[in-house]
């Protein structure tokens, strides 16, 4: 059954490319035209001097920064609200609670950041602000998830052990759960923040602050010279935070 | 009486606090933070009125044809997407990978210098490929090819071959080498022994992470609408803008259904591909 | 009289009947152990005595106290008095020796001694002084997880120690000792609670160090107390009873700590 089930579903694979293919009407020949790519280079050859004038390159550097603080603030605030939506997920308080706070974890995460932000820009203005409560939002579904999970792996003995000397029960949770669900929040929310650097770079596009505001204005405004420099800014950025996490968990979370 | 003993990590704990209390000061500061302004002055109320409209989601047969097409677009977009990435991503990998180095043979797995400065090129191009947010090519291609989902899916294509290439080339050097070695010192071909000593061991993994960035190429694609690349983003932003509050809750209600849809599918192909 | 049971017996949720209508009373001061096969009720005995198991019959009294007609936190209050020490001890694997043994006065300080304890040991003299009386007060600032399955259980020990509870409940507190150091680790407790007036009850499975370590020795069998004597009065002839039939396939109790898993990769980026 295995063995004629792979050929099947190999088939199928295909079929589906072709059929997302021809649903696009996708002129993959026009594109790859001699006069297709002429234009295509000629778009990009603009972007090969990008502006290093002291002016922009401090603009784009305040940009860089409000998006780390974006993206740090946002994968904080979204922890804590995702640590406090995964203890009734884990179960500790109830059915009730659980389900409800599944649920409302799963629609946190299923919708993307890019949308809350445009929902946040209209609750909180253009700017930064709207960027990192929209991160904070969607990271706190994707995070509450993740710890709620940890949190049903783990040991439930080391606690009740404090409970049964007598110990409260927050302390007990610190003592007892916490360091062993410790490395697994930080890892998450490091894996997370990395991936929040990216996303808060571009939140810029609907109006949510940082460096794709800067791009997106740029563009708008045949500024390629300028926008070449807030890409490799946004290049720098994230592969700079992608070597510092890098560094982080093999530092503190290696097991 | 007993002297009293410092705990070695109070010094360290305490720099590290102090260390985050001083970042957390400027992050607040740039970040704008400001969680009063949800609940508190005219916004809030335009936004009240707004999810106040979105019930009932708009469901009449125009919008939901409308839809279908935008859903259907999102799904081919991140799967032809995925394709053209496959074509790049494989010779990327297959080109950066150390394990079926010829030179390392003889020299205890280590390349010659000369080789690794052949790998080191490709794999810069896709870390770079890949490091640059998908979203950022569609608004470049939206620019170079027009709107439509054509800017998607090579947005899509451009990124997802970066990430795929770099972790194949990664996933090929995890396994056991010895098999590729045997085989390339009995004078088989590169692509013979990368056939026969790595893909039976890394096929697993492979397939796995293929259909797990699948699933994040239809997230993707949701969004990518937003900056004119087609699918259901471009919707959304429609919507948005004419505040039509019963469209966005009937889109956002498809987002939930697709994520779902597309966690479901990947969880199913991973367990009967693995 | 410092723990006095009459008429418990005890159900699991599985339907088996883990105590029968047990009859127990210890004097203030008593050391005593309980020996019997595996699944005689040892360990359901212990947490009954814990208050971590509430009986389906039968009256409790500890410290001078019902525990099942206190309110929570009255019977908390109770619960700091009691100490009791596991086979596979429940430390966080990643926590130090000196946050894990200094827990056990949790149900002693204020909440706010508690967590500050967590950032910063403040009594590392006072837990030291315990490890050191075990013989490892150099794994004071050690991780859990660098520890040995006997190393792990001595600190298990040391945290009761250092709780100084006026009852001792220990659950197989040597099994993952060799001989030599279980019969030095357990002379050390008795000594200490010889000293500090504590009571003991510890559940052994080696027969010989509950003869030679004890005063007073209780044959479990099937839920049931099947002998309470001296160690001078047990005949070989009563723990040949005690142990027919038992099954050899004692559980070498892997007294080794979990490791988290973290997925490598969680969600889309």
């Amino acid at each position: 059954m295995r063995r004629l089930g792979n050929p099947v579903l190999l088939l199928a694979i295909l079929a589906t490319i072709a059929l997302s293919f021809g649903f696009l009407e996708l002129d993959m020949g026009n594109l790859a035209s001699t006069e297709g790519l002429g234009q295509m280079g000629k778009y990009a050859s603009r972007f090969l001097s990008p502006d290093f004038s002291t002016a922009h390159l401090l603009n784009v550097g305040r940009g860089a920064l409000e998006t780390i603080a974006m993206s740090a603030m946002g994968t904080l605030l979204a922890a804590i609200l995702g640590l406090l939506l995964a203890l009734p997920a884990a179960g500790r308080y109830g059915w009730a609670l659980q389900g409800l706070s599944r649920l409302l974890l799963n629609a946190l995460r299923a919708i993307p950041e890019l949308v809350w932000a445009a929902l946040m820009v209209l609750a909180a203005g253009l700017g930064p602000n709207a960027g990192t409560l929209a991160l904070a939002l969607h990271t706190a579904g994707v995070l509450g998830r993740l710890f709620a999970e940890a949190l049903e792996n783990t040991p439930a003995e080391p606690a009740e052990a404090l409970r049964g000397a007598g110990g409260g029960r927050v302390v007990a949770f610190c003592y007892g759960t916490l360091p062993n669900v410790w490395p697994q929040i930080l890892a998450y929310s490091l894996y997370r923040w990395e991936n929040n650097i990216r996303m808060a770079s571009v939140l810029g596009f609907v109006g949510a602050g940082g460096l794709g505001q800067m791009l997106y204005m740029s563009l708008s405004l045949f500024q390629e010279a300028q926008a070449a420099t807030v890409i490799l800014a946004m290049l720098i950025l994230v592969l700079g935070v992608e070597l510092l996490s890098y560094w982080a968990r093999q530092r503190w979370v290696s097991v | 009486m007993k002297a009293q003993i410092n705990d070695p990590a109070g010094f360290p704990r305490l720099a590290l606090s102090l260390l985050a209390v001083l970042l957390l000061w400027p992050g607040l500061n740039l970040s704008e933070l400001d969680l009063k302004v949800l609940v508190t002055g005219d916004s809030a109320r335009t936004i009240g009125k707004f999810i106040a409209g979105f019930w009932p989601p708009a469901y009449n047969s125009d919008f939901v044809a409308l839809l279908y097409k935008s859903t259907l677009e999102t799904l081919a977009i991140a799967t032809a997407g995925m394709a053209l990435a496959l074509l790049i991503a494989i010779p990327g990998a297959l080109l950066a990978t150390r394990a079926i180095s010829l030179s390392a043979l003889s020299r205890g797995g280590r390349p010659v210098w000369w080789a690794q400065l052949l790998r080191w090129p490709v794999r810069i191009a896709l870390i770079g490929l890949r490091s640059v947010p998908e979203i950022v090519w569609a608004l470049l291609f939206v620019r170079a090819v027009g709107l439509g989902p054509t800017a998607g899916v090579l947005a899509i294509a451009i990124t997802y071959s970066g990430m795929l290439g770099k972790v194949y080339a990664e996933i090929f050097e995890s396994v056991d080498i010895r098999p590729t070695h045997a085989l390339l010192e009995a004078g088989s071909s590169r692509l013979a022994a990368f056939a026969y000593g790595i893909l039976p061991n890394a096929a697993e993994e492979l397939v796995s992470y293929t259909v797990y960035r699948w699933e994040c190429a239809i997230r993707a694609s949701v969004v990518m609408g937003f900056v004119g690349a087609g699918g259901l983003g471009q919707q959304m932003d429609l919507s948005l803008r004419m505040f039509a509050g019963g469209e966005v809750a009937s889109l956002l209600l498809t987002f939930l259904l697709l994520v779902l849809l597309a966690d479901v599918l990947s969880r199913l192909l991973r367990g009967r591909l693995a | 009289m410092i723990l006095q049971l009459s008429g418990v017996s005890l159900s699991h949720a599985s339907g088996i009947e883990a105590l029968k209508h047990i009859d127990l009373t210890i004097e203030a001061g008593e050391r005593v152990a309980i020996i019997g096969p595996s699944g005689a009720g040892k360990t359901t005995l212990l947490r009954v005595l814990a208050t971590r198991l509430q009986p389906g019959a039968g009256l409790v009294e500890l410290l001078d106290a019902k525990p099942w007609t206190l309110s929570a936190r009255a019977r908390q209050k109770l619960r700091a008095r009691i100490g009791m020490i596991h086979q596979a001890p429940p430390l966080p694997p990643r926590q130090r020796v000196v946050t894990a043994v200094s827990a056990g006065r949790l149900g002693q300080w204020s909440f706010l001694k508690g967590m500050l304890n967590l950032c910063y040991a403040l009594d590392a003299a006072g837990v030291r002084e315990e490890l050191a009386r075990l013989d490892i007060a150099d794994k004071l600032f050690v991780r859990c997880d660098e520890l040995s399955g006997g190393q792990l259980q001595r600190v298990g020990i040391a945290r009761v120690l250092y709780q100084a509870p006026e009852l001792i409940l220990a659950d197989e507190p040597v099994s993952a000792m060799d001989p030599t150091l279980a019969g030095h680790t357990l002379e050390v407790l008795n000594q200490e609670a010889r000293q500090r007036g504590t009571t003991v009850l510890a559940s052994l499975h080696a027969v010989d160090l509950a003869l030679t370590h004890f005063e007073r020795v209780i044959g479990m069998r099937d839920g049931r107390i099947a002998f309470d004597l001296k160690p001078s009065e047990v005949s070989s002839e009563q723990l040949t009873a005690l142990y027919a039939n038992e099954q050899l396939l004692h559980d070498s109790d892997p007294v080794a700590l979990a490791k988290p898993h973290i997925k490598p990769f969680p969600e889309c980026g």
